[in-house]
């Protein structure tokens, strides 16, 4: 069983790319061999900057022979029908077998495909592979045609056992199979041929490259630990820069520097944002001042000097690029304190959407609307207007112009230092959130009133103009903002009712366009008119098409956000078929009360009995054409199971709505599991279409009463099973 | 940097680098002489990364990007600087280690220093073109940007050209350990006349900032952009044959069109009388001239197979 070992050698692979490709390469080449016919233990994959490598280990040294049997003419056929029987399979007539048949003597022929030496069919795959491999971008270089990511310069490409390694005879665009490869770029530039994986590994540890991303990673996250507690500091985590720089260097050399003193000032978010986006740096905190004060840099090699040069090198840098931040920190707070009225009015000529109109107006809308819900969270509805009007002028700042992921972020602290409370900074700062599942969802009510108006005002301005996600296309992550809407609403435990700002707002969007409409045609006098009806009459109706669109898309999200916390989809369904759909806590609150109980044995036995009193009694409607919703008396019973139905409901009735209306679920579901014996009993011990008409039409109506209960709580025919 | 082998002055650093390519065999060209915005646009490079013809070249390109200017107040932002240009078609196998000799040569030592290849690709709205490469940093200072191009004037490169490109202020503000621009030497600054980088551009960064940004006059770089518009749509449409007959399309003549219109744009640019939406149609109109250019270039000469 020989072990298999491929690298390809090239320019430094980006290393955003590398995770991919690790896996691509790994699929590609072991299908290509389990489909010729080989069979492998196991398979370990790698990158560097500048090579990917797989290890196939246990790998078979021939692809088994096939035998196939074949029928051939009769043995009287016509000659040329058994010439062409014999040219086909490849075959002499003396190699032919002869056996009985039904109609006759006819000609066998066994042929016996032979196996294939596993060298033979790494070749191939691996040439495929080459030519075939899923880059998200790649290129051609030189005069040559093959394209890979970057130019590639050697492949090795071994089999090998005890008794030693052999090449695989390859060559792909000029570039030949070999059995060797080369060490860190500067440190250990030369070639050096390896026998086995175990050996390369070895090899190239001692040419300074460490193969492994996740030994990279860790190297990189000890030394740049036992760095910064060598001075008290603690490193502030991220995950995706360590995966990044690890996929930047073969030989990791962290490198700890300090930041200037004049640049302690600035807020640690820019800090940090500046160090890891523009020079990959992590940042080091001071747990005594809670700053961030220092800084790592992960460089590619261990130098002379113990990479003084390089450290100064970095910290020049990082000064020139900290000085522009320091200059736009000033000059924005400087703008800040002023009140910001100029980032104001440069807002007017930022577009937001070419058919929803500037920045600006946007923000107009935001701010109305965040002072129509601030009072349904529990805000103070002058500064949920406040919070809206100061949201989006960072926009204009010049910090937020150099680093676009600080927004909000500076715009707390430009509405701090104009004077603006805490709870109107922190509110412009959050009111993006929360921006995807699992990001943190404000709490602070004024917070949530403008988070919410921002997205409302997204999404029925997009339905407005009729811009809605259709399959994968969601360019302006409308699902995103429908999800924040959600989360805001569940996780703050908001009793409130989407339908009115969707109407309010669709209707304000369309007030607006009718508003921009004749605003190019002032002197038609249609224009007061609109002014003085005001935006107020504009508001769509219930029925809307819009509306319930939207409000559908918004139910859509809410099923794929519950479905992620374990509540089937029909129990959603049925919940959402009830009236008052347009208030998410009640809705959710009653989906999980709902799903715990069908989750029992007498939620389920209730159900099938739910079920068969509708079944029975829709057949009887439609049969007899009338609705039986009325009128059950207890005088008409015959059986003592009838006379218990009558009294479980008597007492099951009014404990389901009024737990209904206290949206107390789970006693709604206590009471209405009260109903599970009697109906099964009732069932078990009565015909409800007797021949008896009055007997028959009390049941019916007293199966009415059943599903009238059971419609309290759900639409029990949507639930499943 | 402490190196005995360090350069002295801005000069030094770009006569290292012109011996350097000149003894890899490239052609050591001169600027182009039009204002242009990177070195790209030099014919040397956009033209000639067309068609099949080998192709070596070295130059300086002294480049304008009107919206940078800072009165010559900012460490490191011009309006006018310089960047070095290498451009080899096909790119040669050994490029990587070519571009590593020339920071030898200018005194960086990759035993010393961080040299590493980030991912950068490369694209010019304008050209029509694009490439895949990386910016190389050295200690964490972005020195260069290095290319494979791809696709010029929205033709595939066949064969590929290697692009190196230095930004020349910055790599001799790092070799020479300057921290603002205007500081640097520009020439040896044991001569007997030390001129700095400020001694000669402060006052004409000065002047160019404050006609860039306030003064240059908006409606006469509008009727310009046009002129120049019209007359390389009107080169290219000439026929190819002379009056005598001979044929001789003026590929270079049209594209000197096409590099003043892309320049006028950016002038226009940094006085701010070009809208968000605006922007996008300008660079069209010229990356539709620079398609022309390309089109009519392939047909000549400069661009068949080598003799």
């Amino acid at each position: 069983m020989p072990d298999l070992l491929i690298e390809l050698f090239s320019e430094e692979i980006p290393a955003r790319m590398q995770s991919r490709a690790r896996a691509d390469l790994k699929r590609l080449i072991t299908d290509g061999l389990v489909e010729a016919g080989l069979t492998y233990g196991s398979a370990g994959v790698f990158s560097t900057p500048r090579r990917l490598t797989l290890t196939v280990e246990g790998l078979s040294a021939n692809s088994p022979t096939l035998r196939e049997e074949r029928k051939g003419p009769r043995v009287d056929a016509p000659e040329k029908a058994i010439e062409g029987f014999l040219r086909s399979t490849g075959l002499t007539r003396d190699q032919l077998e002869t056996r009985d048949d039904k109609k006759g003597q006819v000609y066998f022929a066994t042929v016996e495909k032979p196996g294939r030496p596993a060298a033979e069919i790494v070749a191939e795959v691996l040439d495929a592979a080459i030519r075939n491999f899923p880059w998200p971008k790649s290129m051609r270089w030189g005069a040559g045609s093959i394209r890979w990511v970057r130019p590639l310069h050697s492949i090795l490409c071994i089999l090998s056992d005890e008794s030693g390694a052999s090449v695989v005879p390859l060559t792909i665009d000029g570039i030949t199979a070999n059995g060797s490869t080369r060490g860190h770029r500067f440190m250990s530039p030369d070639a050096f041929s390896v026998s086995n994986f175990e050996d390369y590994a070895t090899r190239l540890r001692r040419a300074h490259v460490m193969l492994g991303m996740a030994e990279r990673e860790a190297a990189i996250r000890q030394e740049a630990e036992s760095l910064a507690f060598a001075r008290g500091w603690e490193i502030v985590s991220d995950e995706g820069l360590l995966s990044e720089v690890a996929g930047l260097v073969e030989w990791p050399v962290p490198l700890m520097g300090v930041i200037e003193e004049r640049f302690l000032d600035l807020p640690p978010e820019v800090l940090q944002t500046s160090m890891k986006e523009h020079q990959k740096f992590f940042s080091a905190r001071n747990p005594k001042t809670g700053r961030i004060e220092g800084f790592v840099t992960v460089a590619n090699i261990a130098t002379e000097d113990d990479g003084a040069t390089i450290l100064a090198g970095n910290q020049r840098v990082l000064a020139a690029r900290l000085s522009d931040a320091a200059f736009f920190w000033e000059n924005d707070l400087r703008m800040a304190k002023a009140g910001m009225e100029v980032w104001a009015e440069g807002l007017k000529s930022v577009t937001f959407q070419s058919k929803l109109g500037s920045q600006a107006d946007r923000v107009q809308r935001i701010a109305a609307l965040a002072r129509e819900i601030a009072p349904l969270v529990g805000a103070d509805s002058d500064q949920a207007e406040e919070a809206a009007k100061l949201a989006k002028l960072d926009l204009r700042s010049e910090m937020v112009g150099e680093f676009p992921e600080l927004q909000g972020i500076m715009g707390r602290y430009y509405a701090r230092a104009a004077g603006h409370a805490d709870a109107v900074a922190d509110a412009v700062r959050d009111h993006y959130s929360p921006l995807g599942p699992s990001d943190a969802v404000p709490a602070a009510p004024v917070s949530v009133a403008v988070a919410l108006a921002d997205k409302i005002d997204m999404l029925t301005g997009f339905w407005a103009i009729d811009e809605k996600p259709t399959g994968s296309k969601d360019p302006f992550a409308l699902r995103r903002a429908a999800l924040g809407v959600i989360r805001l609403i569940l996780t703050n435990n908001e009793n409130f009712s989407l339908l009115d700002p969707i109407r309010d707002c669709l209707g304000y969007h369309d007030y607006s366009f009718e508003l921009r409409r004749h605003l190019e045609h002032p002197n038609d006098g249609v224009l007061e008119k609109i002014l003085a009806q005001g935006a107020a009459s504009w508001r769509r109706e219930a029925t809307d098409p819009d509306v319930i669109d939207l409000l559908t898309f918004l139910h859509d999200r809410l099923k794929v956000h519950l479905r992620d916390q374990g509540i089937r989809h029909d129990i959603i369904d049925a919940v959402l078929a009830q009236p008052g759909n347009d208030d998410l806590v009640p809705v959710v609150n009653r989906a999980t009360a709902l799903n715990g109980m069908l989750a029992t044995e007498d939620g389920q036995n209730l159900t099938q009995g739910l079920k068969r009193a509708g079944n029975i009694l829709s057949q009887a409607e439609q049969q007899d054409g009338v609705e039986y919703s009325f009128g059950a008396d207890v005088k008409f019973a015959e059986t003592d199971a009838e006379r218990a139905l009558f009294s479980a409901l008597d007492q099951a009735e009014p404990a389901i709505s009024d737990a209904v209306k206290r949206e107390d679920f789970p006693a709604a579901m206590t009471a209405i599991a009260a109903l599970r014996m009697p109906i099964d009993a009732f069932f078990e011990a009565v015909q409800v279409n007797t021949d008896a008409q009055i007997v028959r039409r009390n049941r019916l109506n007293l199966l009415s009463r059943i599903r009238e209960a059971g419609r309290q709580i759900a639409d029990f025919t949507r639930i499943e099973g | 940097m402490t190196s005995p082998n360090r350069p002295r002055s801005f000069q030094e650093v770009i006569l290292r680098l012109q011996n350097y390519w000149a003894a890899q065999g490239c052609a050591i060209l001169q600027p182009y002489d039009m204002e242009v915005g990177a070195g790209t646009f030099h014919p040397a490079t956009t033209l000639r990364a067309l068609g099949a013809r080998p192709w070596a070249a070295a130059y300086v390109q002294p480049s304008r990007r009107p919206a940078d200017g800072r009165y010559g107040e900012n460490p490191n932002r011009l309006q006018h600087y310089y960047q070095y240009q290498v451009i080899i078609k096909p790119s040669p196998p050994n490029l990587q280690d070519l571009y590593l000799g020339s920071l030898r040569a200018i005194g960086l030592d990759p035993m010393l220093h961080d040299v590493r290849f980030v991912e950068d690709d490369w694209e010019s709205p304008t050209l029509g073109a694009w490439g895949l490469g990386w910016e190389v940093w050295c200690d964490g200072m972005e020195v260069s940007q290095f290319t494979y191009f791809q696709q010029v004037g929205g033709y595939d490169c066949r064969p590929v050209s290697g692009e190196l490109t230095y930004g020349l202020e910055r790599l001799a503000m790092y070799v020479l350990g300057v921290e603002h621009v205007m500081d640097m030497p520009f020439n040896d600054p044991a001569s007997a006349i030390a001129l700095t980088y400020g001694d000669i551009f402060r006052q004409t960064e000065q002047e160019y900032s404050r006609w860039n940004f306030d003064q240059a006059d908006t409606g006469t770089l509008f009727q310009h952009f046009k002129d120049a518009e019209a007359e390389c749509a009107r080169i290219l449409n000439a026929a190819a044959e002379d009056k005598a007959g001979r044929r001789i399309p003026m590929a270079h003549p049209a594209y000197d069109q096409c590099i003043k219109a892309s320049h006028i744009f950016n002038l226009l640019d940094a006085r701010g009388v070009i809208s968000v939406t605006e922007r996008q149609a300008y660079i069209g109109r010229v990356r539709a001239l620079a398609k022309g250019c390309a089109d009519l270039f392939l047909t000549t000469d400069a661009a068949g197979e080598a003799a």
